[in-house]
């Protein structure tokens, strides 16, 4: 692993270690500046936090938020919930899931785009709503999904 | 030309465009050198109109609406020339019948200005429920509450001032006030409208819950679906503590309370509390068995009020207008007001507070005007994945805990869904249970393992390879899962299930 991240997780980790119930605050903190979680610093924060590995793991992947591997370049997050089914996610999400060549928790072969699942995005009265990284986008259907994409130089795959 | 416009900066103006709107009123304002002053204000909740745009004219302020990128040019000209004449003109926003015929008491704020300034939300009435709080004993702010008739409006509903009390009478020199923002229901956005466009008002209630019951320290666990809330409650939190809101000495009253934000991490279950209180205390957000209760021992063991963001924030209406003013409105035993969150396939959707009392058909007739896509309703969801699809049959239910409960149903956080007539309701049941296998914290077998064998049972159900079989299986599943399980996840998940079955059984043949 490569050194820069390994000192980047032991600041985090010391700014964490003494605040109670620190451990998620930590693991965004690590995810946020690299990425992923990677599966070497566990140890670490087992250590630090006085949990077992067992424990540390078992938080991280209990949350969906928290990924082992790195994502893409960016991150497609579709609405799978009610509100969005009523207008017609379903049909978005098998578009994405056949444009991009890729199903849920799939990265494109390029590296360029994630594609994730998720549950509300609080914007249902404006369906379907899709996630890209930290930006919401309100009434996507195919069309708008694939402009979505192409501004972010993303094309279908053939 | 001098204008003053408002544009909303929460999610759902953004995520329609809202800040490109903002960017070229600026530039098409300067083209024609006038002075725009442009708040950048919270939602009012007409989200069928978003992106709103307000502008000042008289006393009054006009709308126009959903505006778009290829209106602003002729906007700002019908504005220098005669404002009522273009076509996205709404007029006086105070006038639009959506938001007139509301009792807007939690929401009365929101829209108004810009959701961070504090001299603003004083000018509203803001902070006049704790200056009120600050002069009285926890007792009588508990007392308050209690005579309020307040219940949580996070969907169980359970009285606020009994769960104050339990947490006031158990002695601890640590409690705290956790405030549950893990609104993961699908349908709802209510919480996230507060935070976005009143970020004050759920501040100023923790604060008055804290020193209601002695605790001195505060958590708001906010979904981290929610990035836009987030932005605005840290600069919330940063702002009303360098105004001494919070800290040690709040206001100079003696009393102290810190607050600090969590972001969870993409599970629907945390809105459970006790999976909130696992997750916040830095673990996996599995279920507690209670007893205990976390108002007995909550986060890290101590004595813990949890509450969702609208109740804490209803709070400070009781606590600046009396418990007998928010008691005034409301039916039975649901009293004060409720906000209804109109989403799904519905032609205006967006936030509607009321009073409890009205019926679905209002709701979704009345202010939503019917779907979006112009075919019928056929079904409606009322309560997020959790609550029970109603039939056409059921809508005049009466938007109250104790009716909903008396036909199977429950209203929840308040979150109402319209589908059309070409909803399949054999998929909805499937997803329901396809849902809490994603979501299910894995403490309880009916919910963990129920849920998948329910996939399968309703898979088997729909292909009819021996439906009689396959039916009499789901009912006894769904009998299971209600019984055994210890939170709603899988207690509840029965209820779209069943609903489904029942009321459009032709969907399952």
């Amino acid at each position: 692993m490569l050194e820069g991240i390994t000192n980047t997780v032991a600041q985090h980790i010391h700014t964490y270690r003494e605040v109670p119930g620190g451990l998620l605050p930590l693991l965004h903190a690590i995810q946020d500046s690299v990425g992923y979680i990677p599966a070497e610093v566990i140890p670490d924060i087992a250590r630090a936090l006085q949990l077992s590995r067992a424990e540390v793991h078992g938080v991280v992947s209990f949350y969906h938020d928290f990924r082992s591997q790195p994502a893409g370049s960016h991150v497609l997050q579709i609405c799978r919930a009610e509100a969005c089914q009523a207008l017609g996610s379903r049909a978005l999400e098998a578009h994405a899931k056949s444009s991009l060549g890729i199903g849920y928790g799939e990265t494109t072969a390029d590296g360029a785009v994630t594609l994730e699942p998720v549950y509300c995005l609080g914007n249902c009265a404006c369906s379907p709503s899709v996630r890209i990284d930290d930006e919401i986008h309100a009434r996507v259907d195919a069309a708008r999904l694939d402009q979505l994409l192409a501004q972010l130089g993303i094309g279908a795959v053939k | 030309m001098k204008l003053k416009a408002f544009l909303p900066r929460d999610t759902t103006a953004q995520a329609l465009g809202a800040d490109q709107l903002a960017t070229a009123l600026q530039r098409e304002a300067n083209n024609r050198a006038y002075s725009l002053e442009l708040v950048r204000n919270g939602s009012r909740g007409l989200f069928w109109l978003e992106p709103l745009l307000e502008v000042e004219y008289g006393e009054e302020r006009i709308a126009y609406g959903p505006m778009t990128l290829a209106a602003v040019p002729s906007v700002l000209e019908a504005l220098a020339i005669d404002p009522a004449a273009h076509p996205l003109y709404l007029g006086p926003v105070a006038d639009i019948a959506y938001l007139k015929t509301q009792q807007r008491l939690t929401f009365a704020r929101v829209g108004l200005g810009d959701p961070l300034c504090l001299q603003h939300y004083r000018s509203l009435g803001g902070f006049a429920g704790l200056e009120n709080a600050l002069r009285l004993e926890g007792q009588a702010i508990v007392d308050q509450v209690t005579e309020s008739g307040l219940r949580g409006r996070g969907g169980a509903a359970f009285p606020a001032g009994i769960k104050w009390q339990t947490v006031l009478d158990t002695p601890c020199e640590q409690k705290y006030i956790v405030c549950n923002a893990d609104e993961g229901d699908s349908g709802t956005f209510a919480d996230r409208l507060l935070m976005e466009a009143d970020p004050y008002q759920l501040v100023e209630g923790m604060i008055i819950a804290g020193l209601a019951v002695g605790a001195t320290r505060g958590y708001i666990y906010l979904r981290s679906e929610y990035p836009r809330a987030k932005e605005i409650l840290e600069q919330a939190i940063a702002h009303a503590g360098a105004d001494q809101y919070l800290g040690k000495d709040i206001r100079g009253s003696g009393k102290s309370f810190a607050l600090e934000l969590r972001i969870g991490a993409g599970a629907y279950i945390c809105g459970e509390e006790t999976s909130l209180l696992n997750s916040l205390e830095g673990g996996r957000g599995t279920v507690r068995a209670k007893p205990p209760l976390p108002a007995i021992e909550g986060l890290f063991g101590r004595p813990t009020v949890v509450n969702n963001v609208l109740t804490l924030a209803a709070v400070t209406t009781v606590m600046e207008k009396g418990a007998a003013y928010y008691r005034d409105y409301g039916v039975g035993r649901s009293r004060g007001t409720l906000a209804v969150q109109l989403g799904g396939n519905v032609r205006r959707g967006g936030l509607v507070e009321v009073s409890y009392g009205a019926t679905v058909r209002e709701l979704v007739e009345g202010y939503g005007g019917g779907t979006h896509s112009g075919r019928p309703v056929r079904a409606i969801q009322v309560g997020g994945p959790l609550g029970a699809y109603l039939p056409q049959a059921q809508w005049d239910t009466p938007l109250d805990y104790e009716a909903f409960a008396a036909i199977g149903a429950m209203l929840g956080h308040g979150g109402i869904v319209v589908f059309d007539d070409s909803v399949d309701m054999a998929a909805q049941a499937r997803f329901a249970m396809e849902f809490c296998a994603v979501e299910s914290c894995g403490k309880c077998t009916p919910c963990r393992i129920g849920s998948v064998r329910g996939v399968e049972v309703i898979d088997r159900l729909i292909a009819r390879e021996s439906p009689r079989e396959d039916l009499a299986l789901l009912h006894d599943l769904c009998d299971t899962m209600e019984a055994g399980s210890l939170c709603a996840m899988g207690g509840l998940t029965p209820y779209p299930v069943r609903s489904a079955l029942s009321h459009f059984p032709e969907d399952f043949s």
